[in-house]
């Protein structure tokens, strides 16, 4: 669960007298010593340091699914999921080092071709996560060749908008709905390639689920899948969430914005 | 419809020329001309190349996404269809009227669009040619050779491009592809300090733009006789007018149309109403479509729009200082019409005057920085919004399903209209320039003159400027390459 930090000190800002007092283990992030307490993740000791790793699947509300790879690390040698792998006393971690922001890289430009991602006429553009995340990573171009999948909207339900294009296969919608919601309304569907994101209903539209607008999974998405309708383009330019500042900061844990 | 040397009656053994691209325009277009062993041209074509598709991909897409996602047709007036795009979603949405502050907000963009893009046009793309002469050294007739002797007019063709993409950037979010026009409204108003930037130069943008109605006065009169005969062709004319009292107004108002002696075609026809007027026509040789006004026919709808249409369509401009110089335009045909494609770009610069006059205005107005935004009402299933973009009548024209999405999408864009009058001026400059002479880059550049004049954006999309090389071909009947020049690569 999200925590709020007074940053006190100097080397690690996002942590308060409590954290230091309980804190007794400590591993090193690209050379910084990371406390943490038993049970944690090394990306949510990272962030609770106020060390931002990059993610789009793993959400503060839910427990790590370690499915987008994006929150890579080098640990001792071997490259894993920090959002998955418990921190350990005395690990050596990389993260911002040159081969592991290549590594992430790829894997952003994978997901950028993989599916249609239109930024321009995108009304999630500006507060797109994984936009936000391609910035950070400085990726200029798609890189490799796009799949332009056939991905059919469904514009059913009177006030949601599913646009399957842009879908990253996070399962956050999934996870919201069946697991805060109780509902279940959306599921992954096949495997490997064929993947994609379903609707659980008999005719398979959202107008025959029992989602409503105020669901948390109806509010989750970290790109532009799941939309509200007739909201499209009314925050301007300049405030729009990753306008100003980049997810790299706003995803530490007092600037949450999801 | 076909039209004297549009199509060559036996193109067989006929000498082909073409010019590819044709330079300091919009976007990507070519020329082709057939000349006989006597070198006198048979058959002109220009065409356009490029491909779009806009009106089939905006199918299936939510209709709040269409106004940002339409303006990608273009990088020189995207606010034009961002504009026309949103004015046929208020219908959509039933935002008739929209608020007060919406409106002028919307105007403040589409005016700083049209001052940037006449200033473009005038001092980058064509001065070259008015100032130092159409057949002049190629090496100088460019804007870097108009900023070595003419310093002065180049920067001021910058500063009023600069100031008109402020406009847009305030009212938009961006200079180029911005996000501020939404269906029902607009998303922001202007902040203090926004309104105070552009109210500290837009004196100066009045003078400047007073001094380049002045210049090309000047350049008018200079002329003579070129300047008047030019190209010149006669034809009807459209354009979008104040319903209540005939004034030119870029942003709304209803169709009217005069014939080519200037009496009234037709007047006061709703901009929803505009199928019953218009119809297109296709040609195997062109992907850009041929429209034509439906009551006169193939042979005869055709028509001009843009500056030189506006201009004498209305019945005055409402701000002074370009109703004084629509006044003299007029006056310097000696009580006739107008139909020199030179002419366009003195109705060009007038407007720009107006665009001036008009931003310069509203910067008074408390209204931009507070009130109502959006407005929603009774909904419906199909809106047109029409807008008088830099280069014309610009038609949008959409029907979205209960579920949101559009289901159907015409667009009839400015420089579409003027396809008939384009090829009509080139064919009239190609039969008195080029005939039976041994044809160089200085006549050849001939052509290109008369179809900048009409300003077009071939493609809506691409803007190359002096970077593109112009290549003409020399191909035998059988196909074989005779010759080939090329320049400026």
């Amino acid at each position: 669960m999200s925590q709020s930090f007074t940053p006190i000190g100097q080397e690690m800002p996002g942590l308060d007298q409590w954290d230091v007092r309980h804190m007794s283990q400590s591993f090193t992030l690209d050379g910084a010593e990371v406390p943490f307490t038993p049970g944690q993740s090394i990306l949510e000791a990272a962030r609770n340091a106020g060390i931002y790793i990059p993610h789009l699947c793993w959400h503060p509300d839910f427990p790590a699914h370690g499915s987008c790879k994006l929150c890579v690390v080098k640990v001792n040698g071997r490259h894993v999921s920090s959002c998955a792998t418990p921190a350990a006393a005395g690990i050596e971690v990389k993260s911002n080092s040159p081969e592991i922001r290549e590594e992430r890289k790829v894997l952003l430009q994978m997901l950028f071709v993989e599916g249609n991602h239109f930024c321009p006429s995108c009304e999630k553009s500006g507060g797109c996560e994984l936009q936000a995340q391609a910035y950070d990573h400085e990726i200029m171009t798609p890189h490799y060749t796009l799949f332009y999948p056939d991905r059919p909207v469904d514009a059913s339900h009177p006030d949601l908008l599913l646009d399957f294009n842009r879908c990253i296969f996070c399962e956050l919608c999934v996870r919201a709905s069946r697991d805060v919601d109780g509902k279940s309304v959306f599921a992954l569907s096949e495997r490997g390639i064929h993947k994609h994101l379903v609707v659980s209903s008999e005719s398979g539209r959202l107008a025959d689920t029992d989602i409503d607008p105020s669901d948390k999974a109806a509010n989750i998405c970290p790109v532009g899948v799941i939309l509200h309708k007739r909201q499209g383009f009314t925050v301007p330019y300049g405030q729009r969430a990753y306008d100003e500042t980049p997810i790299s900061e706003q995803g530490l844990p007092n600037k949450e914005t999801v | 419809m076909t039209f004297q040397l549009e199509t060559a009656s036996n193109p067989k053994g006929l000498r082909r020329i073409a010019i590819e691209p044709v330079s300091r325009v919009e976007g990507h277009g070519k020329v082709t001309l057939l000349l006989d062993d006597a070198g006198d041209v048979q058959q002109v074509r220009l065409h356009i190349v490029e491909f779009r598709g806009f009106e089939k991909f905006i199918q299936g897409r939510p209709y709040w996404e269409v106004p940002v996602m339409v303006q990608r047709l273009c990088g020189i007036c995207p606010v034009s269809h961002h504009l026309a795009a949103s004015k046929a979603m208020d219908r959509i949405v039933g935002a008739l009227p929209l608020s007060r502050s919406a409106e002028k907000l919307r105007r403040l963009m589409h005016y700083g669009q049209m001052l940037q893009s006449h200033a473009l046009h005038f001092f980058h793309l064509s001065s070259p040619d008015l100032l130092f002469g159409f057949g002049s050294d190629v090496a100088k007739r460019n804007i870097v050779g108009v900023a070595q002797a003419y310093p002065e007019i180049a920067v001021q063709g910058v500063k009023l491009r600069k100031f008109g993409q402020e406009a847009i950037r305030v009212t938009s979010g961006k200079r180029v592809h911005g996000t501020g026009s939404i269906p029902g409204g607009i998303n922001k108003h202007l902040t203090v300090d926004e309104r105070d930037t552009l109210k500290k130069d837009a004196d100066q943008m009045v003078t400047w733009s007073q001094g380049a109605v002045d210049l090309i006065h000047k350049l008018a009169l200079d002329g003579g006789e070129e300047f008047r005969e030019f190209g010149h062709f006669e034809s009807k004319m459209m354009s979008l007018v104040r319903p209540e009292d005939g004034a030119l107004d870029f942003y709304g108002g209803v169709l009217r149309g005069r014939n080519a002696d200037g009496s009234i075609l037709f007047d006061g026809v709703s901009d929803q109403k505009y199928h019953d007027l218009i119809r297109e026509e296709v040609k195997s040789w062109s992907y850009m479509k041929f429209p034509y006004l439906i009551s006169e026919g193939k042979e005869d709808g055709w028509y001009k729009v843009g500056p030189l249409a506006r201009v004498q369509n209305c019945d005055f401009i409402p701000s002074p200082l370009a109703e004084a110089e629509r006044k003299t335009f007029i006056a310097a045909r000696g009580g006739g019409v107008w139909h020199s494609p030179l002419a366009y770009h003195w109705a060009r610069m007038i407007e720009m005057l107006h665009s001036a006059e008009v931003i310069r205005d509203l910067l008074d107005d408390p209204d931009l920085m507070e009130g109502e935004l959006t407005r929603h009402g009774v909904r419906a299933s199909e809106g047109v919004g029409i807008i008088e973009a830099p280069r014309g009548t610009l038609i949008h024209h959409y029907q979205v399903g209960h579920d949101d999405l559009v289901t159907m999408c015409n667009l009839i864009v400015s420089t579409t209209h003027n396809n008939q009058p384009m090829n009509e001026a080139v064919r009239r400059v190609a039969r008195r320039y080029l005939n039976g002479r041994t044809i160089t880059e200085g006549l050849l550049n001939h052509i290109e003159v008369a179809i900048r004049c009409f300003d077009p954006c071939l493609s809506c999309a691409t803007h190359a400027l002096g970077k593109m090389p112009l290549i003409v071909e020399l191909i035998d009947a059988d196909g074989t390459l005779v010759d080939k020049m090329v320049k400026n690569d």
